[in-house]
């Protein structure tokens, strides 16, 4: 159990740490018996609230299911909308044309600093609702989509910037040398290999986008979140329905954060950039002391080259 | 606009969201640094129960929270925090967001930790350092250094979420979110509404993305 903070312990700290692992089963146990003796009290334990999720297929199809396909169906065009958002601001940032440079800036940086649910409520409340725009069953719909466009592709934006960034400056040499000119060293070099190396942070990125859906709520989107309050009032069991629903979050999001490290490491062995391969979208805050180099969570540069510290701490994936 | 500040408390809706910003701020680095301590411990029960925090916290939306917070904790199990309706439900507002934010925080510390190169404790080890030296005059420094950048990005995500509170707040006392659904259902739409919002928040999140990329320079450690 040695990792990098800890030495290997000795006798004396084998017996610690093993009261200090009776300890957090307790604590554990403690917390487990607190809420389940609360949900008791309740009345909340009873097995004919938890039922319908079991037997009642109508349950699943009309409300879950549904609410899934809902919130799934907003995640999709988001961030296709975002992605497509994000490629074009994001090469607009890295234009040479100091106008279309600045309006990118201003651009992003505005829609990244203004909260999604802000965005929301003023496209809804204030045109696609009471002008039914595009219609009046998708208008909350639109405003879901448009509002998560906005601000994710605003991030994308950053993700594409910082991964062109993180390539070795010959890349970029390289292709004005063999006579291509500017924009299509940008667009034939650079941003295929960004693009690559975005992928694991684009899916963690479509993780942020599935737990905003839910924020449609607060504009009547019938989304995942929306249906446990039906389910609430139709099997007078609200709590296990958001317990369900937070369960099918939690699985959903885990799975989506899975794929993302399959498929940077995937990315990695391979060598399939020249950068450095970004798992996260960049900060607001910029944590490198050199101006234009990515930050890059969990990494640092060694000797030039980015090196993989997570790769080395045994305390990554527990 | 002058008759905007006079009809509604526009004032008031942003006090209220700097007040949830700092008092989440505070819990959520309060939760955070405990589940952080649990995550990078020797004891592997204590580390399973910290990533379980930081997995299910992170992957559940904020927006359930706030409606398990008031919905299922107050109303149905009776855990009111307050008689007050709305206090109730801004008093779960903090603690939805702290809960949420700590896995944040967590992994913001821990990432702090993963900055060090292994060197460094190796270095303080070989010349003779105890647990507690070592901790104290190499790797904590060190790890908190780290984590400021990732720390400041939390902070100003959090800024931003308190907006979510809009779900359960209502509208006797609403924050900034809340506020813009009143005037706009009220007034009608107006960019320049939208626009006095958005710079509220360009206002409230901007000084702390320079603050923490200042600090986050200064206190880079040189590799």
């Amino acid at each position: 159990m040695s990792n990098l903070l800890f030495d290997a312990p000795g006798p004396k700290a084998r017996m610690r740490h093993r009261i200090l692992t009776v300890l957090g089963l307790a604590l554990a146990a403690v917390i487990a018996w607190l809420v389940l003796a609360k949900m008791k009290d309740a009345g909340q334990l009873d097995g004919a609230l938890w039922k319908p999720f079991v037997t009642d297929g109508e349950l699943w199809r009309e409300y879950l299911l549904a609410g899934l396909i809902n919130t799934l169906k907003a995640a999709a065009l988001s961030v296709v909308f975002a992605a497509i958002f994000g490629i074009v601001f994001g090469m607009g940032r890295l234009s040479s044309n100091l106008v279309i440079r600045f309006v990118s800036g201003v651009v992003v940086e505005f829609f990244r600093s203004v909260p999604v649910l802000l965005m929301m409520i003023f496209l809804f409340f204030g045109y696609f609702g009471p002008q039914e725009f595009p219609s009046a069953s998708t208008s909350s719909l639109a405003a879901v989509v448009l509002a998560l466009t906005l601000y994710n592709g605003s991030v994308i934006a950053e993700l594409v910037r910082s991964g062109v960034f993180s390539l070795p400056k010959g890349q970029r040499e390289a292709g004005l040398s063999v006579g291509l000119s500017e924009s299509s060293t940008l667009r034939t070099v650079l941003l295929p290999q960004a693009l690559t190396a975005m992928l694991p942070a684009l899916i963690s990125q479509f993780v942020v986008i599935l737990k905003d859906t839910a924020l449609g709520v607060q504009i009547t989107y019938p989304d995942l979140l929306n249906t446990a309050s039906q389910i609430g009032s139709r099997y007078s069991n609200t709590v296990p329905a958001y317990v369900v629903i937070g369960l099918i979050f939690v699985l959903l999001n885990y799975l989506l954060t899975l794929v993302a490290s399959r498929v940077e490491k995937k990315i990695r062995s391979k060598g399939m950039t020249a950068g450095a391969v970004l798992t996260t979208a960049p900060n607001l805050v910029q944590g490198d002391a050199n101006p234009g180099e990515p930050t890059v969570h969990g990494m640092e540069r060694v000797g030039g080259r980015i090196s993989d510290l997570t790769q080395r701490t045994r305390f990554e994936d527990d | 606009m002058g008759d905007l500040f006079e009809n509604y408390d526009i004032i008031g809706a942003f006090w209220v969201t700097i007040q949830l910003s700092v008092l989440g701020a505070v819990g959520a680095l309060v939760i955070g640094t405990i589940v952080a301590v649990m995550r990078v411990s020797p004891v592997g029960v204590l580390r399973i129960l910290g990533a379980g925090y930081v997995n299910i916290f992170r992957n559940t939306p904020l927006t359930l929270l706030m409606f398990f917070s008031v919905a299922g904790m107050a109303f149905i199990l009776g855990l009111t925090l307050s008689e007050n309706l709305s206090t109730n439900a801004y008093r779960w507002a903090v603690i939805a967001l702290s809960v949420y934010h700590a896995g944040f925080v967590a992994e913001a510390l821990r990432s702090g930790v993963n900055t060090i190169p292994a060197g460094q404790a190796e270095a303080a080890r070989a010349i003779g350092l105890t647990f507690g030296q070592s901790m104290r005059e190499v790797l904590l420094p060190q790890a908190f250094r780290g984590a400021i950048a990732p720390l400041g990005s939390t902070l100003i995500a959090l800024i931003k979420n308190t907006t979510v509170a809009a779900v359960i707040l209502g509208t006797t006392k609403p924050e900034a979110a809340g506020m813009l659904q009143v005037v706009t259902e009220n007034e009608g739409a107006s960019l320049a509404t939208f626009g006095l919002f958005a710079i509220g928040f360009v206002v409230l999140t901007l000084p702390i993305g320079v603050l923490f990329t200042r600090l986050s320079q200064k206190m880079a450690v040189k590799r």
